[in-house]
């Protein structure tokens, strides 16, 4: 097993005792609690009412307009974890087309600022 | 079995067994759920196969973006489950036959799989050996330069959904009253305000 998988042997030992930690709350659950359930009990409870309808209702599509902004944005970033890693090694031609790839996406940001998509009404 | 043959088969069979639950899961927001199981499983071969950015960003974009997104999309779809499970049978037939050829298509292709003599050399020129540099930065001195107009045409293309979201879901209500912060801050006392002295015992 080379260095590399070595560094990230502690993460799937987390994730083993993570697993099984889980497993083990539900299953002790399972085991141990006393449960005995009449219909009242296991009815779907609001606040004292019954519950008025469905959970499944429309969103208001703004939701949506935020969420694509922020993966725009998410994507742009991840652009830069590598060229800030290989900074030393790109030059100059590198340092300018990260430099015009932002000036683009900045002018992306300006319209949506004035188009007033960053704000909440 | 050594660890990493073992992690392996843990993350291969766990992205196999939760891509199937995407798609045999009654509810649509286990499935989505599902295909967040299977974007980490897939992040974790990533991580054998030494390519620790992609995986790193797998885990980031993907499941920290995309499946909310779909989360919402499923949410926001107000549509009634069981009656869409209703035309199953009525298109069964079709989805059987699309599924059939593209099952013979992948089959014909990997028949045929041959790997021409010059590849493995043209790619070791491209791509510095992971050995020798670290893996993000092997990708940060190709993206930036020598894959320069990809790069700027990836930018054109975020700008492109960027203002391709706006123009389509931002709908501005003219019956709301918005807040101006300058007009607030500039607004002058003197000139909105009158003082008025009232007599006792009359009105204005």
């Amino acid at each position: 097993m080379n260095d590399l998988l070595m560094e990230y042997l502690p993460i799937l030992v987390f994730l083993g005792v993570a697993i099984g930690l889980g497993l083990v709350l539900l299953l002790a659950a399972v085991v141990v609690a006393v449960r005995n359930p009449d219909p009242e009990k296991i009815s779907a409870y609001e606040c004292g009412f019954n519950a008025f309808d469905d959970a499944r209702m429309k969103f208001d599509v703004r939701f949506y307009l935020v969420s694509i902004l922020f993966i725009i944005f998410d994507l742009e970033v991840a652009f830069l974890f590598p060229w800030a890693a290989s900074f030393q090694y790109i030059g100059d031609l590198g340092f300018w087309s990260m430099m015009v790839f932002l000036g683009v996406l900045t002018i992306g940001f300006a319209y949506e600022w004035k188009k007033g998509a960053l704000e909440w009404e | 079995m050594t660890i990493t043959v073992f992690a392996f088969y843990l993350f291969a069979l766990t992205a196999v067994a939760a891509g199937l639950m995407v798609v045999l899961s009654r509810n649509p927001v286990h499935s989505v759920l599902f295909l967040i199981l299977t974007f980490f499983s897939a992040a974790g071969l990533f991580v054998l196969m030494g390519a620790e950015f992609v995986a790193m960003l797998l885990v980031i974009v993907y499941v920290g973006a995309v499946a909310v997104l779909f989360l919402f999309v499923v949410m926001m779809l107000d549509v009634d489950f069981a009656e869409l499970k209703d035309g199953l049978a009525q298109y069964m037939p079709v989805g059987l036959l699309v599924g059939i050829i593209l099952l013979m298509e992948l089959g014909l292709v990997f028949g045929h799989w041959i790997i021409a003599d010059g590849a493995p050399a043209l790619r070791q020129a491209v791509a510095p050996m992971p050995e020798d540099t670290h893996n993000t930065v092997a990708l940060g001195n190709l993206i930036y330069t020598k894959y320069i107009y990809l790069f700027q045409t990836s930018g054109l293309i975020l700008l492109v959904a960027m203002i391709g979201a706006i123009v389509l879901t931002l709908r501005h209500r003219p019956d709301i009253k918005r807040q101006n912060v300058l007009e607030q801050m500039y607004r002058d006392p003197a000139k909105t305000m009158q003082l008025k002295d009232v007599k006792p015992g009359q009105g204005l």
